[in-house]
C-alpha cells in the first residue's frame, strides 16, 4: 500500500545546530532523512514507520570533503556523486571510488550519501568492505560533542549500531596510508547495472618476498552487517602464499563466513562464491611489495 | 493525523512557481498534481525504473524518492522545459529520427537521463551513454535506438544547446 505524506511530519531546520539541538530535545523522536533513497523506498510501500523527519539534505556542514597530508574526511552527507568525482579518492582510495559507482544508477547516486548508506546498515551495503580494509574512523556528533570510533566497531547487529538517539553521523576519516597496497573489491549480483550484492569481498594487502606481511579482508552479505574477516586474514598474515596456505585460507573463510538465505541468493551459493572471489584475490597478489 | 502544508518555493524550467503541500509529498506528484506537468511519469515508485527522472540543481534525480520539502528553493528541469520557442531540444528531434520512442513512458525519463549525461560529457563513447542510461528502463525499444538517438545529438553538438539550458551546471 502506498504511503500517505499527510501522515510524516518533515522539517528542514536549514543548519547542522539546530537538527542536533532538535534530537537533542526530544531524543528518538526525530529520523533523519538524507537522500532518502532507503526511506523514501519504504515511504512508497507505506512501511516508513518514522512519524517524524528531519532533513539533512543539503546541510553544507555535512556535505564535504577535505584533504590533509595524513587523511581525506568525508561529511556522512557527501553523495556517491561527489565521491566519484573527487580526484585523491580516485588515486588513493580506489575500491571506495569503484563501490560508489555501483550504488544504483547516477540518479540514485545524485541523492544516496555515504552516511544513510553506513547507517542504513545494510549486510549487502557496497561502500562498507571499501571502508573496512581502509582502516576508515567514523566520527560521530550531538550537542554533547563529537566521538571517534573505528567503523569496524559501528554495526552491532542486522541494522543495529552504536549511535545514541540524539547522535548524528557526522563524517568518515580514511588515512592516506594506502595507496601503495595492492587492493581488490568485487561484487557479484544478478546484472551489472543496479544489481544489490550478493556477495563482495574486498582486500587491502602487502607482500613482501611471496609472504603476506598485511592483510585486511572484509565482505557484504556474508554476515548480518557488514564486517572484517578476521579468522581468514589470520590464516594468510605472515605465510607464504602456497597452496597449503591457500587451501587453509578457503577453509577459514568457509568456516568463518555466516551468509543468510534471502530473497537474492542462498547462504549455500554465497560460500561458494566468497571463496571463488578470495581465490581470485589470491592468484591477483603480486609477490614483491608495490614501489613507488 | 494530518502533518499541515507548507509554502514551497521552487524554479520549474526556469520559472519561480510555489506550491502549498504536505512535506512529505513525492516531489513527482506535485509535478504532476499540482503544477500539472504530466510529462513526468511513475513507473515502478521505488527508484528502480528512472522514468520519474528530473533534473534538481543540476543533477539528475528521481522524483519519486525526493519529498518536495527537499526542493525547496531549487531549481528544477522538466522534459517540459527542453523544447524551447517551439523548436525541440536536438535530443528530442534525435529520438524522433531515431526511432528512440514507441510507447512514450520511459521518453521523458530517457530524455532527462541523456540531457544530464551530455551536459557533462558532449561525446559520450557508447560505454558512457550505457552508464548514463541505466537507471532508466524501456520496455519497448531493446534500448539500442535509444542510444543511438542520444549518439545522433552528441553529433550535432549539443553542447551548445546544453550549456544555455539555465540549470546546466
Ligand atoms: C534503485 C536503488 C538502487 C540502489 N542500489 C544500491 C546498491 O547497489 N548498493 C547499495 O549499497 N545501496 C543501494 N541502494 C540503497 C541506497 O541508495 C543507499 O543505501 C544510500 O546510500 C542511502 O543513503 P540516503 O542518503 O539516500 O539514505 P536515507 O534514506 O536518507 O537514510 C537511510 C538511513 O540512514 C539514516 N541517516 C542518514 N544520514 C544519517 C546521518 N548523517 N546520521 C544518522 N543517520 C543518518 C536515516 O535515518 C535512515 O535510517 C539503492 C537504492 C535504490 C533506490
Ligand atoms: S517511478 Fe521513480 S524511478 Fe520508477
Ligand atoms: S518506449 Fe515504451 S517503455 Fe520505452
Amino acid at each position: 500500500m502506498r504511503g500517505n505524506p499527510d501522515a510524516h511530519e518533515l522539517v528542514a531546520p536549514g543548519s547542522l545546530p539546530a537538527v542536533l539541538a532538535m534530537l537533542a530535545a526530544s531524543p528518538g523522536e526525530w529520523t533523519p532523512i538524507a537522500g532518502g533513497t532507503e526511506l523514501m523506498v519504504a515511504h512508497a510501500a507505506g512501511k516508513l514507520e518514522a512519524r517524524k523527519l528531519v532533513s539533512l539534505w543539503g546541510l553544507p556542514g555535512l556535505r564535504f570533503i577535505e584533504t590533509s597530508p595524513e587523511s581525506i574526511v568525508i561529511g556522512a552527507g557527501t553523495t556517491f556523486r561527489d565521491l566519484r568525482a573527487d580526484s585523491t579518492i580516485a588515486a588513493e582510495f580506489s575500491l571506495l571510488a569503484r563501490a560508489a559507482s555501483w550504488i544504483g544508477s547516477v540518479a540514485n547516486q545524485s541523492r544516496a550519501t555515504l552516511g544513510g548508506n553506513l547507517v542504513n546498515g545494510s549486510p549487502a551495503a557496497d561502500s562498507s568492505p571499501a571502508l573496512l580494509v581502509y582502516d576508515a574512523e567514523l566520527e560521530l556528533i550531538s550537542v554533547r560533542g563529537r566521538r571517534r570510533i573505528a567503523y569496524a566497531k559501528f554495526h552491532t547487529g542486522y541494522k543495529r549500531n552504536v549511535l545514541a538517539a540524539d547522535e548524528l553521523l557526522f563524517a568518515v576519516h580514511l588515512p592516506r596510508r594506502f595507496a601503495l597496497h595492492q587492493q581488490y573489491l568485487r561484487k557479484v549480483g544478478t546484472r551489472r547495472a543496479m544489481a544489490i550484492s550478493k556477495v563482495a569481498l574486498a582486500a587491502t594487502a602487502s607482500m613482501e618476498v611471496g609472504v603476506v606481511s598485511e592483510i585486511r579482508l572484509a565482505a557484504a552479505s556474508l554476515a548480518p552487517f557488514p564486517a572484517r574477516l578476521h579468522q581468514t586474514e589470520a590464516a594468510l598474515l605472515g605465510h607464504a602464499l602456497n597452496p597449503e596456505t591457500i587451501n587453509t585460507a578457503r577453509h577459514t573463510l568457509l568456516a568463518e563466513a555466516q551468509p543468510i538465505d534471502d530473497i537474492r541468493s542462498t547462504a549455500e551459493y554465497r560460500r561458494r562464491v566468497a571463496v571463488n572471489l578470495l581465490d581470485e584475490l589470491l592468484l591477483q597478489l603480486q609477490p614483491e611489495r608495490r614501489s613507488q | 493525523m494530518n502533518a499541515g502544508r507548507s509554502f514551497i518555493e521552487m524554479t520549474i524550467n526556469g520559472e519561480k512557481r510555489t506550491v502549498q503541500a504536505p512535506p512529505m509529498k513525492r516531489l513527482l506528484d506535485v509535478l504532476r498534481e499540482d503544477l500539472h506537468l504530466t510529462g513526468t511519469k511513475e513507473g515502478c515508485g521505488e527508484g528502480e525504473c528512472g522514468s520519474c527522472s528530473v533534473r534538481m540543481n543540476g543533477e539528475l534525480v528521481n522524483s519519486c524518492l525526493v519529498p518536495v520539502l527537499q526542493a525547496e528553493g531549487a531549481s528544477i528541469q522538466t522534459v517540459e522545459g527542453l523544447a524551447s520557442n517551439g523548436k525541440l531540444h536536438p535530443l528530442q528531434q534525435a529520438f524522433l529520427d531515431c526511432g528512440g520512442a514507441q510507447c512514450g513512458i520511459c521518453t521523458p525519463g530517457m530524455l532527462m537521463a541523456a540531457t544530464q549525461l551530455l551536459a557533462h560529457n558532449p561525446h559520450p563513447s557508447m560505454a558512457e551513454i550505457r552508464e548514463g542510461l541505466a537507471g532508466n528502463l524501456c520496455r519497448c525499444t531493446g534500448f539500442i535506438r535509444i542510444f543511438e538517438s542520444v549518439i545522433a545529438a552528441a553529433a550535432q553538438d549539443v553542447e551548445q544547446q546544453a550549456q544555455e539550458t539555465p540549470h546546466a551546471r
